[in-house]
């Protein structure tokens, strides 16, 4: 049997990673693949790293990736694509925002916030699709739409027909705030063909 | 439809014609109340705690109404005092009880593994490995219970939970429906009815071990017989990708121990493994029934499986090594939210240098750098006992202070407060009031005023319930202002008389239209002394480079909610309310 396709993505809670990856997880549903998502609520979400696993594929059996086994780690912030940077596969590709978010332990503790982020992801000789996610978002409408933009930047390498994409989109979102992800995503997918 | 393992227990309630469910908050089961309270028409409650939670759906149960009472693993601790005899009654409608296990902890003080209180209860166990299944066994738990008269027990785990997958949804079951029937032989247990009862548990408990050893619940799927696997739950899903020739006999229901079902497997395969999280649960039994296998050996009693390390397990092979990430990077730990109210607690217990038994919420992140005001963490309430036990041990309460949010209060710290007073104790206590259980995602609690639906009702006074309790000092104060705050504590902690601050303040994430704006570092004034760090707030940053290259501070102004304790800490004047903003 084929093995399922690990989708992982990562970033500081309050980012809206977990939307993001139920958005995902319903269009690889409406595109006829058994899909599992798992994602850890609670504490992690205040402020901490926070991990959305998403894995579609003709079935899927553990709701986790299996270590150093994802495919496509999309990026909501510069330092969390480096630090899970070694749970990408060989011949996986990393899509990650030039978003940085600075956590207050790289004032007080003994590390600072790196730089050259996107290089040392180049150097590890992993394909990068650099995406100004925040800059894309605001240009949109709402700098909350960052996820939605790395999305699109997502969409390019999946292969889902146009149609069912637009349509499940439509319908994942919350009524609220659905026009100015659809905007989003269409804008960032265009700002975005690889 | 892809839903959660909590969503899709919520949806099995709806199917299953489930007529009341009740709950407290606790990661990883919240969810399963909060989707019965948002999507279904079933009425629900949040109860103060999981042994009232228990006990009313057990009363609901006896009424004839099938009956839901969920809760993380921990909450079945406090409920376990209710689940011991409810064994023993029985039940009238079915009354099934959700524990939502955390192995790994990734939000829980332990991984402590609650099958075991299938057995010690000596109620079936049925443990779902997908949405789906949780959907199902929910109702086949509801079927058992009402068959077998017996409260069934329904175990997840975190990545059952809150994992997420494909559901086929049903049609709600019709059902009889049934009286109240007296019958105290049956529900009052005096010991002469509980010694009947006893016996008849005890006879319940072969009858199901029967049918586990037929019932559709547990299957064996043959495949290879070189190796043959037992396994539950998530540990079910890994075995099937790390190893997915194997022949796998899948335990939905565990407990009762299916003997025939395990031997006959045992027989089929050359090599027999058990693939479980924490406890040897399983192994435990087959190695009773004499059965050879490999188990805990090569799986940790620790944490979480996945597929990597089960596939290392069933071959023999050593597991490569986990992947790291590089080590020149700063962590992000959970963090107190900007604008949290307690970090001026903490702020000023720091400076009080005192003795702080914590307890269950997200001021328990206090422990962790900068703030690092935080001394104890046990479980509900044990702020409060401990406190008081402190000051029996050092024979001085001016230096302990025990803290718990109102939540927490309200779910285990009204008994301790109580005691404290009663037995002459002069500890002080902080009430963190945010007027929500943050932690879990804001749920309501008696003391918010509002029910699980929103709807409003009676709200607890708590500076009112503490002077009814016997502490006459009760004091509010606002964590906002440092300086009154920490008259409020030097205060009461000099009272040789117990005392209560309640520190009253709404989280800061309930209502975003109380954000006062932004305040701005004035550069020139800054003198990088790095005093504001110190609080630890997401919002303050590096600036610019400051004098002997210390760096300025600066604060973010989209995650700043204007709280205004930098402004209170900085000693240069240097931080500036938003413009318009006199005060």
């Amino acid at each position: 049997m084929s093995k399922p396709t690990n989708i992982m993505l990562v970033g500081v809670g309050g980012q809206g990673i977990v939307l993001s990856g139920e958005v995902l997880a319903h269009v690889l549903v409406a595109a006829g693949h058994d899909v599992k998502k798992s994602e850890i609520h609670g504490m992690a979400q205040r402020g901490g790293t926070v991990r959305s696993d998403v894995r579609f594929g003709a079935q899927v059996h553990s709701p986790t990736i299996p270590p150093g086994a994802a495919d496509i780690l999309v990026a909501f912030e510069q330092l969390e694509a480096l630090r899970h940077l070694p749970e990408v596969s060989r011949g996986g590709l990393v899509i990650a925002s030039t978003e940085r978010i600075v956590p207050t332990t790289a004032h007080t503790g003994p590390h600072p916030y790196p730089d050259r982020v996107m290089a040392r992801i180049r150097e590890a000789g992993l394909p990068l699709h650099e995406v100004d996610a925040p800059a894309l978002a605001i240009k949109a409408g709402n700098p909350r739409t960052a996820g939605t933009c790395l999305l699109a930047a997502l969409s390019w390498h999946l292969d889902i027909p146009e149609d069912v994409c637009g349509r499940s989109l439509r319908e994942a979102f919350p009524k609220k705030i659905l026009d100015v992800n659809l905007r989003a995503f269409d804008l960032a997918r265009s700002a975005t063909r690889p | 439809m892809l839903l959660s393992g909590n969503e899709a227990i919520a949806r099995g309630a709806v199917e299953a014609g489930v007529r009341f469910a009740a709950a407290y908050p606790g990661t990883p089961s919240t969810e399963i109340l909060e989707t019965i309270a948002a999507r279904t028409q079933i009425p629900c409650q949040w109860s103060p705690n999981e042994k009232v939670a228990l006990e009313v759906a057990f009363g609901a149960a006896l009424g004839g109404a099938r009956a839901l009472a969920s809760m993380k693993h921990v909450g079945l601790n406090v409920a376990a005092d209710p689940l011991m005899t409810l064994s023993y009654t029985g039940v009238n409608g079915g009354l099934v009880i959700v524990s939502a296990d955390d192995p790994g902890m990734h939000s829980s003080q332990n991984e402590q593994d609650n099958r075991h209180y299938a057995r010690f209860a000596k109620v079936p166990l049925l443990e779902p490995a997908d949405s789906q299944e949780c959907k199902d066994f929910l109702l086949q738990a509801f079927a058992l219970s009402e068959e077998f008269d017996t409260p069934v027990l329904l175990r997840t785990t975190t990545r059952i939970s809150h994992g997420k997958s494909l559901v086929a949804l049903g049609e709600p079951v019709s059902l009889e429906p049934r009286d109240f029937v007296r019958d105290p032989a049956k529900y009052v247990m005096i010991p002469a009815h509980a010694r009947r009862r006893h016996a008849l548990v005890e006879e319940r408990l072969l009858r199901l071990r029967d049918l586990a050893n037929v019932a559709r619940l547990n299957r064996v799927e043959l495949g290879d017989n070189k190796l043959g696997v037992i396994a539950s739950g998530t540990a079910y899903q890994y075995v099937k990708e790390a190893c997915p020739d194997a022949s796998v006999l899948k335990l939905g229901m565990p407990y009762p121990f299916p003997d025939r079902l395990v031997r006959d497997f045992a027989g089929s395969v050359e090599r027999l493994v058990v693939v479980e999280e924490l406890d040897p649960f399983l192994e435990d039994h087959v190695r009773a029934l004499g059965i050879e296998c490999a188990g805990k050996e090569r799986f940790s009693l620790l944490g979480e499986l996945d597929p990597a390390s089960v596939a290392a397990g069933c071959s023999g092979r050593e597991r490569a090594p986990a992947p790291k990430p590089p080590e020149d990077l700063p962590l992000r730990p959970p963090v107190l939210c900007p604008g949290c109210p307690h970090r001026g607690v903490f702020h000023v217990l720091r400076k009080l240098k005192v003795i702080a038994t914590g307890d269950i919420g997200c001021y328990t992140l206090s422990v962790l750098p900068p703030l690092q005001t935080m001394d104890t963490c046990v479980c509900m309430g044990a702020s409060i006992g401990a406190a008081h036990g402190l000051e029996r041990a050092l024979g001085d309460a001016s230096r302990v202070v025990g803290v718990i949010g109102d939540s927490t209060f309200v779910h285990g710290g009204i008994a301790p407060l109580l005691d404290i007073a009663y037995n002459k104790g002069t500890s002080t206590v902080i009430i963190l009031d945010n007027r929500t259980t943050a932690m879990t995602g804001h749920q309501d609690h008696p003391a918010t005023g509002r029910t699980a639906r929103g709807e409003e009702t009676f709200r607890l006074d708590l500076a009112a319930l503490c002077r009814a309790l016997g502490v006459e000092d009760v004091r509010v104060a606002d964590p906002y202002d440092l300086e009154a705050f920490e008259e409020h504590a030097k205060t009461a902690l000099a009272n040789r008389a117990p005392s209560v601050i309640i520190a009253d303040r709404p989280c800061v994430l309930l209502d975003r239209s109380s954000w006062a704006g932004a305040f701005t570092v004035e550069e020139e004034l800054c003198t990088a002394c790095q005093r504001c760090f110190q609080l630890g707030c997401p919002a303050i940053t590096l600036g610019a480079e400051g004098p002997k290259g210390r760096r300025k501070a600066r604060i973010v102004a989209e995650l700043c909610t204007g709280c205004g304790l930098c402004a209170q800490v900085c000693p240069a004047q240097a931080i500036k309310p938003p413009s318009g903003d006199a005060s």
